[in-house]
C-alpha cells in the first residue's frame, strides 16, 4: 500500500476552543456528600435523591469493565469534578437572559439559538458542561403536547413522568458507568411525545464540554406514548485539552404500542492529537425499550471523535412485532480506539432487528465492532439481519469484529455478514487518472462505503456527516 | 493523412522506468502529433502496459531517466489527476471496481474536473444527465449502468465500454488505450472500436496498446511500433502489424539478440 495513504493525518479539530466563562464548580472527588450536594443544588425531589444514593452505593461495589478491546490508563475517579455550571443570573426565562457569551459559543459551533438565526425546522436543547442553557421552540412544541427541554426542568415540572420512566430501561446498577451516571448526572434532555402525536419538527440536543477537569454526565430520557413518533438528533464537541475528560452518559428510550423513535448521533468530541494525547473518554450506555407492540426504535450513529469510545446503543424488543435498528459509522484515526456496536434483545414474538455497522480505521487507530443478538425462548419468529463492514486505510490500523449470537428459539432467523476491505492504491489511481484529486478520491470511497448509514440520517445531517468525515480525512494524505 | 507539421502533443525521449526494483523501460522514444493514431505492439512483458501507467502517473512506477513533454510541458512533474484534467486519458486493461461509488456521480465529478481545467462551466446533475445520455450512444451502453457502482459487477465488455464512455465525456487530447481489445467478443470489439474511431479527430492523438492485429482491423493506425525489452524496436506503417501477424514475434527475439544492451541511466 502506498505510504501516501498510510500517512493519514486528520485536519485540525475546529471546535477546539475554550469559552472563557465564569463557572461554578464543586470540589474534586466523589462521595455520598457530593451526590447529596448535586441533588440539593438542583433542588430535586426526594425520590431522585434516593435514586442517586442507591446508584452511588451500587457503584461503590462495582468494577470498571475491562472486557472491551481498549487500552487506557486507570481513571482516578477522585480527580474529577462532578458538577460544573456556567454562573447564571437567576433562572433564565427567555433567551435574552442567557449569557451572550454562551450564545456566541453555540453560534461558533454552528448551532445558532437566537430567534432570528435558529434552525427553522429543528428544535435545539443546548447543553453546556453540565447544564442545559436554552431550548428553542419550546412553546411551539408545547402546543402539540410535546415536552422538550432539560431533564432538570422536567424533574421540576413533570416529576411524575420522571419517576415513572427514569431508570426503567437502564437500571442504575446496569453497569459501572451507568451507575456512576445515575449517581451524579447533572443534566441532559427530556422528550415526551404524548399518545398519537407525530412530533412536528426534528428535536436536537447539542452537548458542549467546556471545562478541562470536569466530567460530563448527561442523562437523556425519551418517551413516545402509544402511536407517537419523534426523530431526535444529538451532536457533541469539546475543546482541545491535553488531559482526558470523562464523558459517561446514559440515554433511555421508551416506545409504547405503535410508537416510533429515531435517535441519531453525530459524535465529534475532541479525539486527542496525532500522538494520542488528550481527548474525551466516552463511556456511554444507550438503550431503547420497545415496550409496546409494533413499536420501533432506530439508532443511527456517526462516531468520529473521542480518544476512547465504549458505546453500544441497544434495543430490548419486548413488544410483539417490534422493530429495532442500528446503523453505525465509526471512524477512527491516529491513536483513537473505539469499541462500539449494539445489542438486540428479542423477547417479543416476530420482533425484527437490523444492524448495519461500518467501521473505518486509519492511522494507528483500533476500531472494534461488538454486537449481541439474543433471541429469547418466547420470541417466536424473530428475525435479525446484521452486516458489519470494516475499511482499513493505511497499514497500521486495526479492525475487529466480535459478533455474539445467543438463540433460544428454534423458530427464528439470524443472518450475519461481515467484510473487511481496504482502499487500494489501484482504486485511488483509477479515480485520480480521471482527474479526481487524491483526497476527494478517498472521501468518495469512504462516503460510498458509509452510504447505507448516511441514508438513515435526517436530511439536514446526512450532508453534515458526509462533510465531517471528509474533514476528518482531509489534509490527511500527502 | 500523416501531417508532420501538426502540433506535437506527446514527446517521449529516452524514457527509463522501474517498478519496485525491477527496471522495465530502457529508453523509449515516441512522438505523437495531433490527428495521429499509433499502435504499440509487443509481447506480454515487453513494457507496453508499463509505458501507459508511467504516462498516466501510477505511483508504483518510478521514472529513472528520460523526459516526457505533453504539449511542450513536463508531464512527469504533474500528479495523475492534473494530467487527466489537462487531457491525458488512460483506458485501463483491467478497469477496477469501486464499490459504493456511483458510476454516474463518478462520471460527473470527473467530467467537471476536466471542464473546469478547460475553463468551462461545471455541469449540474441535470445538464450532466443530458450529456451522459448523449455520449452513451457512442458505446451503445445501457443507461442502467449509470446507477451501479463504478465497474462493480460489470462484465469485461461492459467495463471496456465504460472506459470508452469516460473517454467520450472527458474528450482527451491524448488517449492511451491499454489492451482495450482484451476480453472482448467480436460484437463488443466492434462497438468499442467504433467508439474510438468516432472520438479520434484532427486535434487529438490515440495510442493503442495491443498485441493482436484484430483491433487494428477495426481501427487503422498511422504508425505501428513494436516494443520489446522496454524499448521501441521498430516503427512502421500499418503493414508492420500485418507482418507481425504473419511472422509472429519470433523475429523480434532475433533482432533483440543482435542489440547491444545499453546501460541504464540513473536519474
Amino acid at each position: 500500500m502506498s505510504s501516501a495513504v498510510g500517512d493519514l493525518v486528520s485536519q485540525p479539530y475546529k471546535y477546539g476552543f475554550v469559552t472563557d466563562i465564569e463557572t461554578e464548580k464543586i470540589a474534586k472527588g466523589l462521595s455520598e456528600d457530593v451526590v447529596r450536594l448535586i441533588s440539593a443544588k438542583k433542588e430535586e425531589p426526594d425520590f431522585l435523591l434516593q435514586f442517586r444514593l442507591r446508584a452511588y452505593r451500587q457503584w461503590l461495589r462495582m468494577r470498571e469493565p475491562d472486557w472491551a478491546a481498549l487500552g487506557y490508563p486507570k481513571i482516578d475517579y477522585q480527580d474529577i469534578i462532578y458538577y460544573a455550571a456556567p454562573k447564571e443570573r437567576e433562572k433564565k426565562q427567555s433567551l435574552d437572559e442567557v449569557d451572550p457569551l454562551l450564545l456566541e459559543t453555540f453560534d461558533k459551533l454552528g448551532i445558532p439559538l437566537s430567534e432570528q438565526k435558529r434552525l427553522s425546522n429543528v428544535a435545539v436543547d443546548a447543553v453546556f458542561d453540565s447544564v442545559s442553557i436554552a431550548t428553542t421552540y419550546k412553546e411551539k412544541l408545547a402546543e402539540h403536547g410535546v415536552i422538550f427541554g432539560s431533564i432538570s426542568d422536567a424533574v421540576r415540572e413533570h416529576p411524575e413522568l420522571i419517576e415513572r420512566y427514569l431508570g426503567t430501561v437502564v437500571p442504575s446498577n446496569d453497569n459501572f458507568f451507568a451507575a456512576l451516571n445515575s449517581a451524579v448526572f447533572s443534566d441532559g434532555s427530556f422528550v415526551f411525545i404524548p399518545r398519537g402525536v407525530v412530533c412536528p419538527m426534528e428535536l436536537s440536543t447539542y452537548f458542549r464540554i467546556n471545562s478541562g477537569d470536569t466530567g460530563q454526565f448527561e442523562r437523556t430520557l425519551i418517551v413516545a406514548e402509544e402511536g407517537a413518533s419523534v426523530s431526535y438528533l444529538e451532536g457533541c464537541t469539546a475543546p482541545m485539552f491535553d488531559t482526558n475528560q470523562l464523558h459517561a452518559a446514559v440515554v433511555e428510550l421508551v416506545a409504547l404500542d405503535d410508537a416510533s423513535i429515531k435517535y441519531s448521533t453525530v459524535q465529534n468530541w475532541y479525539a486527542g492529537d496525532e500522538n494520542g494525547v488528550g481527548g474525551i473518554y466516552n463511556f456511554v450506555t444507550k438503550r431503547g425499550h420497545c415496550r409496546g407492540d409494533r413499536s420501533r426504535i432506530s439508532w443511527t450513529q456517526v462516531e468520529t471523535g473521542s480518544a476512547i469510545t465504549w458505546k453500544y446503543p441497544s434495543c430490548v424488543l419486548q413488544g410483539v412485532d417490534s422493530v429495532g435498528e442500528f446503523y453505525s459509522v465509526a471512524l477512527t484515526n491516529h491513536r483513537q480506539q473505539a469499541d462500539t456496536g449494539t445489542k438486540m434483545i428479542h423477547v417479543g414474538p416476530r420482533s425484527r432487528s437490523t444492524i448495519v455497522s461500518k467501521g473505518i480505521s486509519a492511522g494507528h487507530s483500533s476500531n472494534s465492532y461488538r454486537g449481541l443478538v439474543q433471541i429469547a425462548p418466547q420470541a417466536v419468529g424473530a428475525r435479525n439481519y446484521s452486516q458489519c463492514d470494516s475499511m482499513l486505510i493505511g497499514d497500521q490500523a486495526a479492525a475487529n469484529t466480535y459478533p455474539y449470537i445467543r438463540c433460544q428459539q428454534s423458530n427464528a432467523s439470524i443472518e450475519h455478514e461481515a467484510s473487511t476491505s481496504r482502499i487500494s492504491a489501484d482504486q485511488l489511481f483509477y479515480l485520480q487518472s480521471r482527474g479526481i484529486g487524491f483526497e476527494e478520491a478517498v472521501s468518495m470511497m469512504v462516503s460510498g462505503f458509509c452510504r447505507d448509514v448516511f441514508n438513515q440520517l435526517p436530511m439536514e445531517f446526512a450532508a453534515e456527516a458526509d462533510k465531517l468525515l471528509s474533514l476528518k480525512l482531509e489534509g490527511s494524505v500527502g | 493523412m500523416i501531417r508532420s507539421e501538426a502540433p506535437v502533443l506527446l514527446e517521449i525521449r529516452g524514457l527509463h522506468a522501474r517498478v519496485e526494483d525491477q527496471p522495465i523501460l530502457h529508453g523509449v522514444d515516441l512522438t505523437l502529433r495531433a490527428g495521429e493514431i499509433h499502435a504499440v505492439m509487443g509481447r506480454n512483458g515487453s513494457g507496453k502496459s508499463t509505458l501507459s501507467k508511467v504516462l498516466a502517473g501510477h505511483p508504483a512506477y518510478t521514472v529513472t531517466a528520460g523526459s516526457v513533454l505533453y504539449r511542450g510541458d513536463d508531464l512527469l512533474a504533474l500528479e495523475p489527476e492534473q494530467r487527466a484534467r489537462l487531457g491525458l486519458f488512460l483506458g485501463f486493461q483491467y478497469p477496477i471496481e469501486i464499490p459504493g461509488v456511483s458510476n454516474l456521480e463518478f462520471l460527473r465529478v470527473a467530467t467537471n474536473a476536466r471542464r473546469q481545467a478547460r475553463g468551462e462551466e461545471e455541469l449540474d446533475t441535470f445538464a450532466f444527465e443530458d450529456l451522459v445520455r448523449e455520449r452513451l450512444q457512442v458505446v451503445q451502453m445501457d443507461p442502467a449502468f449509470l446507477d451501479r457502482s463504478v465497474n462493480e459487477g460489470f462484465s469485461g465488455g461492459e467495463k471496456k465500454r465504460n472506459e470508452i464512455l469516460q473517454m467520450a465525456l472527458l474528450e482527451p487530447l491524448v488517449a492511451i488505450l491499454d489492451e482495450t481489445d482484451s476480453g472482448l467478443d467480436i460484437d463488443a470489439l466492434r462497438i468499442v472500436a467504433g467508439g474510438v474511431n468516432h472520438l479520434a479527430g484532427p486535434d487529438n492523438a490515440t495510442l493503442l496498446i495491443t498485441h493482436y492485429q484484430r483491433l487494428l482491423d477495426a481501427i487503422t493506425p498511422d504508425f505501428v511500433h513494436v516494443m520489446a525489452a522496454g524499448r521501441i524496436l521498430r516503427t512502421g506503417g500499418k503493414e508492420l502489424a500485418l507482418e507481425l501477424e504473419e511472422r509472429g514475434y519470433d523475429w523480434v527475439d532475433e533482432e533483440l539478440a543482435r542489440w547491444q544492451p545499453t546501460p541504464v541511466e540513473v536519474a
